[in-house]
């Protein structure tokens, strides 16, 4: 049977060009970087030279690029390290419920060990970040705003420009998480007004374990790893050579074709989408109905439970993702899903198809033809049927 | 004949990636995943179905939709013999809660029925036992399949005038203010929260009233113990 990968949010194939270009580092140029002769300049240019490329991509300037082991890591530097720095000049932090737990579990370290205050805004019934409510949260002592582009869950994207003309306005640092965003959104961080941006190659076909912090000049950081000093004292540590150059070119790729991506996935999404709720009864789409990322599909079927749908699709080969509690570290279920104002027993029935570049329009109908019939199964099994009424009411609160 | 090493010198693979990459794709036993794709003694909800539910001597209920596991019971018994003769039942939850409920349901009928004492005595971890292991993160889900059955059975000992027979679960409360129970914590410690700091994030219990502290410690090495060895 044909895999049908349909958890790109959660990683993504490593694209062929990017792995030839990577190959490279790892047995010809394998100097270290830090190194006093040919092999370690060999290396520290090419490294240089990719900080350069991904500074043009998200027109900034090289050394406001710092790399790093990838997106958990970079907003762990950019969150902790900036509250760090200002703790003379402030503490309060805003972000919002819908965030990735890499913010909202750095957020909690830093109001229990850092005396951070931390406000978490509502998001609205699709997800997204209302920017007058960001405004009036403000206070005298905010350092810092941080919302992501794009949700990794539910693909709804943030009014960024917007929420960055209030930062501005109030002359408050504004970080953004853009993982997400990376492939289908412009990165232009002027056009954006953010002052930190987090990058992850692993979401762009690039190489797990890369990541970038942009931070614009001016911005005081106290690192979180210490030694060597590379990356200018930020991020100690013999710099990942391949990955760096794997990251660089896979940034680069998905920047440019991000246009024609955008299109060709917001049609097979809208095919999967409008089919599912057209052939599945008591279903409903989770995040935004247009301002969304053209690849997220994210769906609440109720009456059955997540895990138990994924297993299903398992079985033919077609692998999601669910916000089940069944499936969390925690057992609790999506707090993304929950933040949108769907009851539990919606969001324990959310499911989270995600495509990517090799997404077919054989592969959605795939998926058409045998979900019908998995849920109508799981439907047989289950005691439960909830009054769709119910679900309508709960979001019409919101 | 060739042996494994040789074919794996061959292909050029170490033989710790090989066995790493050809790891299976599934989470569970093959009989979780048996009687997760197969479920046992299903109520369908159609005509038949209706009729079995009305004859039915016993039905029990636990959970809800919005704690992510539900499931419904349902048992003929036999008096005279105070056996459980047939068991149908449905699952609102994830693979592990299907198939521990469908396995419970074969438990309770196999070898011509189980006598109502025995089932009453049916823990968890037999039926952890008979599905070949759970993981443990997904031991609550087997912990709905004896409450159901008990809750059944109790709707049986109602039904038939044995209210002496009622087993109640005992809780008992061990944080006045916050009304935490060691119940709570029993669950709490099967959803992994295995430490005070976690039991308190899940129940605030005794975070005001610290004198409970030793007693909640306790319990949750009690039940530590009891489920996860």
């Amino acid at each position: 049977m044909k895999e049908i990968y349909l958890d790109n949010a959660a990683t993504t194939k490593l694209r062929e060009e990017v792995k030839q270009e990577m190959l490279n580092y790892f047995d010809v140029v394998y100097g270290n970087p830090g190194s006093f002769h040919g092999k370690g300049l060999e290396a520290k240019n090419a490294v240089e030279d990719a900080r350069e490329r991904v500074a043009k991509l998200i027109n900034a300037k090289s050394r406001e690029i710092t790399f790093t082991a990838g997106g958990t890591e970079s907003i762990n530097l950019a969150l902790k390290g900036l509250a760090k720095a200002m703790k003379d000049k402030g503490n309060h932090i805003i972000t919002s419920r819908a965030e990735h737990h890499a913010v909202l579990n750095t957020c909690e370290y830093l109001e229990k060990y850092e005396c951070c205050e931390v406000t978490y805004l509502e998001v609205d019934k699709y997800g997204m970040v209302n920017p007058s409510d960001v405004e009036s949260a403000i206070k005298p002592n905010t350092i810092l705003i941080t919302i992501m582009y794009a949700n990794n869950e539910i693909g709804t994207i943030n009014p960024m420009a917007e929420i960055g003309t209030i930062a501005r306005k109030h002359n408050i640092y504004f970080h953004t998480d853009a993982c997400q965003a990376a492939g289908y959104c412009d990165l232009d961080t002027e056009k954006l007004n953010v002052d930190m941006m987090t990058l992850n190659g692993s979401k762009v076909y690039g190489p797990k374990g890369t990541g970038i912090l942009y931070a614009k000049t001016g911005i005081q950081l106290v690192p979180l790893v210490h030694g060597g000093g590379q990356e200018r004292n930020l991020r100690s540590g013999t710099e990942n050579v391949p990955g760096i150059m794997g990251f660089a070119k896979a940034l680069e790729l998905a920047q440019t074709e991000r246009e024609y991506e955008f299109n060709k996935l917001t049609k097979l999404r809208d095919k999967l989408v409008n089919g599912i709720l057209e052939s599945v009864s008591k279903t409903f789409l989770n995040g935004h109905p247009t301002q969304r990322l053209p690849n997220n599909a994210n769906v609440s079927i109720l009456d059955i439970e997540g895990e138990a749908l994924t297993l299903y699709l398992n079985e033919y080969d077609i692998y999601t993702s669910t916000g089940s509690a069944c499936t969390s570290q925690t057992l609790d279920p999506s707090h993304v899903v929950l933040a949108t104002g769907l009851p539990y027993e919606a969001a324990h029935g959310s499911i989270r198809f995600t495509l990517g570049k090799e997404t077919t329009e054989d592969d959605i109908e795939k998926v058409l033809e045998v979900l019908p019939g998995i849920v109508k199964t799981l439907r047989q099994i289950s005691p439960v049927n909830v009054a769709v009424e119910h679900i309508v009411e709960a979001r019409s609160k919101k | 004949m060739e042996t494994e090493i040789q074919t794996q010198s061959k292909l050029n693979i170490h033989p710790d990636v090989k066995a790493k990459v050809e790891s299976k794709k599934w989470f569970y036993t093959d009989t979780v995943k048996d009687h997760f794709f197969n479920p046992r003694n299903l109520l369908i909800n159609d005509e038949e179905g209706e009729q079995y539910s009305k004859n039915a001597d016993a039905i029990g209920m636990v959970g809800s939709p919005a704690c992510g596991d539900a499931l419904k019971l349902w048992l003929k018994i036999d008096k005279n013999i105070d056996k459980i003769m047939d068991c149908k039942f449905q699952t609102f939850g994830c693979a592990s809660a299907i198939a521990s409920t469908s396995m419970l349901s074969v438990m309770v009928t196999e070898n011509d029925g189980m006598k109502i004492d025995d089932a009453l005595k049916l823990k968890p971890q037999d039926i952890i036992a008979r599905l070949g292991n759970l993981p443990s993160r997904k031991f609550h889900c087997s912990v709905l399949g004896d409450k159901a059955l008990r809750s059944a059975i109790n709707d049986y000992f109602r039904r038939s005038n044995q209210n002496n027979r009622i087993v109640v679960e005992g809780a008992r409360i061990i944080d006045p203010e916050t009304k935490t129970t060691d119940k709570d914590i029993e669950e709490a410690v099967l959803e992994g929260a295995l430490n005070l700091e976690d039991i308190q994030k899940k129940l605030k219990v005794g975070i005001s009233n610290k004198a409970v502290i030793p007693a909640v410690e306790e319990l949750i090495r009690f039940y530590k113990e009891k489920y996860f060895g």
